[in-house]
Parts: C-alpha cells; structure tokens; sequence
C-alpha cells in the first residue's frame, strides 16, 4: 500500500479527486453520523458541568465530580447497575435457552402448516411497539380487572396487587421480554440448524443413535458457535437497559423502583422528570463507558473464540 | 424451510421419535398459544361490555359482547386518524430517505477499488461501540438544533442506523464485480452503476432493510415523548398517541365528548372506560398484524443476514 501511496498533501487531493464520485455518495451519511453521533460525543462533558439554560452545554459552569458523586452517594448507582446487570442476565439465559429449544423442536414438526402457523405466531409479538405490550401486561395483572387475578380467584386464591408488588416484577419482566423475543431469537438458530451437514445425521443414525441422542449429541453442539457468539454480543450489552420495555411496564410507579429502575429510566427520569441535566450526562457517561469497556471485552473473547465472527 | 424435513425424512417412527413428536408439537404449539394470548384477550376485552369487565376482569372470550367501545372510538375518528396520518407520512418518507440514505452509503464501503472504505467503515461503526448518552442528544434536538414540535424531530433520530448499513453491506457484497465492472467499461458513472446496476439486483434487500426501517417509524413513541410537547398533539405520532390516551383515558373520554356531534350531549363519564382502552389499542394494532404476514419473510432473511458479519 504505502508504495502505491504518493506523499503529501497533493497526493491527498489527487485522491479526493480520484474519489469524487464516492466521497459525494459518502458526504450525506457522513454529515448524519457527524451531526447525530459525533457532535453528542463531545456533549459528555456536561456530566462535569451543572447545567444551566442560559449557559448551554459550553458556557455552563464546572463542577468536577459532583454530579457523579451525587449519583454514587445517593446510593442509586449502585441499584440501577445491579438491577441493570441481573436482569440482562437472566433476559439472555431464559430468552437463549428457550430460542434454541424452540427452534430445535421447530425443525422436528413434520406438518408443515403446524409448523409455519406456530412460527408465524411467535413472531407476532416482535412486530408491535412496546406500548401495546404496556396494555397487555395491564390486562393481564392489573389488580381490579387482570386475568391473572381472575384465574387467582377462580382457584380460590387472593387477589394480588401485582402494580405495588415490587417482588413480582422481574418475573413479569421476563416473561414480557421472553414473550416479545422468542420467535425473533429463534431464527438465527434456525439457520444455524439449517446449515448442519445432514451426513451427519445419517452417521449418526447408522450409529444407533436415538432422536433425543441426535439433539443432544449432534444438533447442540453444531450450533454451539451460534450460541456462543450471540451470547458474547449479548453480554456487550450487558449495561445497556431496554428503557421501552421498563417504561411501558414500570412506567413512574415509583412503588416498584427498587426491583425495576435500570440505569436508562434512572437517566431518563433525572433528565425529564427532575430537568437535572448534570446528574442525567454523568449517568449517561457512565453508563456509556461500561458499555464501551464490555463490548471491547465481548468482542476480544468471541475473536479468541472464532476469528470470523468479531466485529471488528 | 423445505429443507429442514429432508434430513429427518426416513427416521422409522420408534418409540423415540414419537416421545419427541409428542414434545415437539406441544411445545411449540404452547409458546405459539402464549404468544396469541394477549392479542385475543385485547380483541375480547374490547368486544365485551363495559359492565361485564368490571364485575368479572379480562378474559379469553368476548363477555356480553358489545361494540359500544368501537363506537365510542369511532365517535370522535379525527384524532386517530390524524395520527394515523402521521406515522404513514413518517414511515413513507423515513423509509424511502433512510433506504437511498443507507443504499448510497453501503455501496461505496464495498467497493473494492475506495481505498479509504476501512476508514469510512470504522468511522460508521464506532457511533455503535461509543455514544454521547440521552442529554447531549436531547440538548442536540431541543436546543442546538430547534427541532422541538416538529416532524423533523420525528424523521431525523430513525433515518440512518449502523445496523441497517451492516445488512445492506452484505446483500451489496454479494454482487459479482464483474457486473459493476462491465456497467463501468460501458461508460456509467457511479452514480448511474448504482441505479441500474446495483438497485435492481438487490431488491430483497431493500425490501428486507426498507421493512426494518418502517418497523422503527411505525412503533416509535420514544422520540414522540421527548421531543413533541402536549401543546403539539396533533403531531403525536400512533404509538405515542395510544400511550396517552391509555395513560389518561379519562382525558381521552373527555375528548371524545366534547368532540361528539353537537346536540347529542354525551357526557364523558357515560363512556366505557377499560373496554374503550381495548378498543384503541385493536384500532393501532389491527393493520399491523394483518400486514405481518406479507411481510415476515423478508424480516425473517434480514435477521439471518444481519447475523453474518457486516
């Protein structure tokens, strides 16, 4: 490269010249991705400023660390994180689990139209805006009118008040973020199980093997470098909240935040509700450095595990 | 799909196979139930009578069916048409400036003979690992930008997305060179190659991509609740505006007895309530659902493509 390279600043401009027809088809992607990531970036420093109206993000005053040591010392850093993290580890555990499980046994449904019927329907969910997913929980656990306290009920059971019941939410959380990501999830492995050499299959037939030893011995293990990679780009987003399924669920029931707030709704309160923009940058700030450092993290382990499957 | 049963085709049906039939159409036909629940009991509630819901709850099955909740949604159509409106306007126009957007964008970052694509591609893909955070964004918007209350505040957050540019990249990559080659040998500049040439060969990725970025406009309410005040409502996009009438539903009632046609005084408090919520949210939700099966192929390639790196 660096001998076809002519040097200096003319032969800079002789490439843009050369490029002109795809450094114009660049320009308008670039001033997006300019203006609306890059320009944000330099904002971060708002997270050491206390903000005001007047000021704007460049004029207002410092303030070093208070805002962080507001943050820390409130005690809610520490809540959002844990929540953050325990939840997004329990999402990918139930939601991969589950995904392959269904996609495994999609593959094993001979009747096609069971099997496409089934399919579709469990890729409904992905297809609608958490808001409506936000009325649905409503009718399933609201306390007056609920199904779910219908059916408590009708088995002679009590009532319960599942929107002051902090304790019940990461279970519905859960189900909501299994519920929504199922059918969606279950694709990938369906390629992944598409693509298993069939001779294998026939080996292992010729072999004795029962269908339940082909699953567990044959089909499991092919698509363990699927798992194991969506797994590890999952975990790169391990700090990241899913704020439209905590806000149409949760929403500002204040009663269930020490088991729902997650560092995106903390931010997001902070910045609109309290109009505290210092506090909502240094969560931000946070937030976006963990994510930065995990996904580096996630990337190196999935490139130490299979070279073709980083990101960069 | 076909190719899935041949591998399976000629298993003699021991006592094996029919264990793991029996567990396989259970179980998928149990997750496929759990997923259509909540929509038939959504669909129920709003077929039921107002009465019946507050003795009785939510159920399965329509109770002392009742259309009274449509009609009431129906009294006053404008406002959910007008946000209906909205979101088709945005969705048309953020697909078709998103899909040119990340179309252009895509094929110069595989062109082989772009010395700098590397550079251009690292500078896209580092707005993924690294972020500003919400304030700047929202500063960004509201105050740098002045695009508060407007459909430009909607359009603009959704139009380009890295993961989009990804999928493009690699339906483009796939292209053989020399097509583009002879378009170049036969006098076309770039531009004119990637209309003629490029365009038409990846129609399914533009489908593919174009739904993804229509999904995003038609289930937004995100950008909505930051960016588009209540002194704006008639901007409100579908999404968000279910959400606030859900969320204020005796604000919405109210509404809708102040719009009814002058001389029948309706009053506000006459109107169902948790049925009327039903109702609303069938009245978003249907045309969705019934374009979902047109349309889940090409989500269906996009995610099987988007999984292949970038």
């Amino acid at each position: 490269m660096a001998v076809k390279e002519k040097r200096g600043v003319k032969g800079f401009f002789k490439k843009v010249y050369k490029y002109r027809a795809f450094l114009l088809m660049l320009l308008p992607g670039v001033i997006y991705t300019l203006i609306f990531a890059y320009y944000p970036m330099t904002g971060i420093v708002l997270a050491f400023k206390k903000y005001t109206y007047a000021g704007g993000i460049w004029g207002s005053a410092w303030n070093g660390f208070e805002n962080f040591k507001f943050f820390f010392q409130s005690g809610q850093a520490g809540l959002v994180t844990r929540n953050t993290v325990l939840y997004n580890i329990a999402f990918i555990v139930i939601n991969t689990v589950t995904q392959i499980a269904v996609a495994i046994l999609l593959t094993e449904i001979h009747n096609k139209h069971y099997r496409k019927m089934s399919q579709s329907i469990m890729f409904l969910p992905y297809f609608i805006s958490w808001v409506i997913v936000g009325v649905m929980a409503f009718n399933i656990f609201s306390s007056d009118y609920g199904f779910m306290n219908r059916m408590i009920t009708a088995f002679g059971g009590k009532p319960v008040a599942f929107y002051t019941t902090p304790k019940a939410w990461p279970f519905i959380l859960m189900f909501f973020n299994l519920w929504k990501g199922v059918g969606y999830g279950s694709v990938m492995y369906l390629a992944a199980i598409m693509g298993i050499d069939t001779s294998i299959y026939e080996a292992a037939q010729i072999d004795g093997a029962n269908v339940f030893q082909r699953i567990f011995k044959v089909t499991i293990p092919m698509i363990m470098p699927t798992t194991i990679t969506l797994f590890l780009l999952s975990i790169g987003g391990i700090f990241k909240g899913n704020f439209d399924m905590f806000y149409n669920l949760v929403g500002s029931n204040g009663l269930l935040y020490n088991y729902t707030d997650v560092i995106d709704t903390l931010a997001f309160r902070a910045l609109v509700t309290n109009q505290n923009f210092g506090m909502s940058a240094a969560i931000g700030l946070f937030q976006s450095v963990l994510c930065f450092i995990t996904v580096l993290v996630a990337n190196k382990l999935v490139g130490l595990y299979d070279k073709d499957y980083t990101l960069f | 799909m076909a190719a899935q049963t041949s591998h399976l085709g000629k298993v003699k049906n021991g006592k094996d196979v029919v264990a793991l039939n029996i567990i396989a159409y259970t179980f998928c036909g149990f997750i496929a139930l759990i997923c259509l629940v909540p929509f038939l009991m959504i669909l129920a509630g709003s077929l039921s009578s107002e009465e019946a819901i507050i003795q009785n709850g939510f159920s399965l099955l329509p109770q002392d069916f009742s259309v009274e909740a449509y009609k009431t949604v129906f009294e006053e159509p404008m406002v959910v048409v007008r946000a209906y409106g909205t979101t088709i306007g945005l969705t048309i126009v953020g697909t078709l400036l998103g899909l040119a957007l990340q179309t252009m964008t895509a094929y110069v970052l595989v062109r082989q003979e772009f010395e700098w694509r590397n550079v251009f591609s690292f500078f896209f893909y580092f707005t993924t690992l690294f972020s500003g955070g919400l304030v700047p964004y929202y500063l960004l918007i509201r105050q740098t930008l002045k695009l508060a209350d407007s459909y430009l505040a909607l359009l603009l957050p959704l139009l380009f997305s890295v993961y989009n540019l990804l999928i493009m990249k690699s339906y483009i990559r796939s292209i053989p060179d020399s097509l583009i080659d002879a378009a170049k040998i036969d006098g076309c500049g770039e531009f004119r190659t990637l209309v003629q040439v490029v365009v038409p060969l990846i129609k399914p990725a533009l489908a593919t991509v174009g739904l993804f970025i229509a999904l995003a406009y038609w289930n937004d309410w995100y950008n909505a609740m930051l960016y588009i005040s209540e002194s704006a409502s008639t901007k409100y996009p579908l999404q968000y505006f279910l959400y606030r009438q859900i969320n204020n539903i005796e604000g919405y009632k109210k509404l809708i007895a102040n719009g009814a046609v002058s001389g029948s005084v309706v009053s506000s408090v006459s109107l169902p309530t948790q049925t009327l919520k039903m109702a609303l949210t069938i009245v978003v939700t249907g045309p969705i659902v019934l374009a979902y099966p047109f349309v889940q192929k090409y989500f269906v390639q996009g995610i099987t493509i988007g999984a292949v790196k970038g």
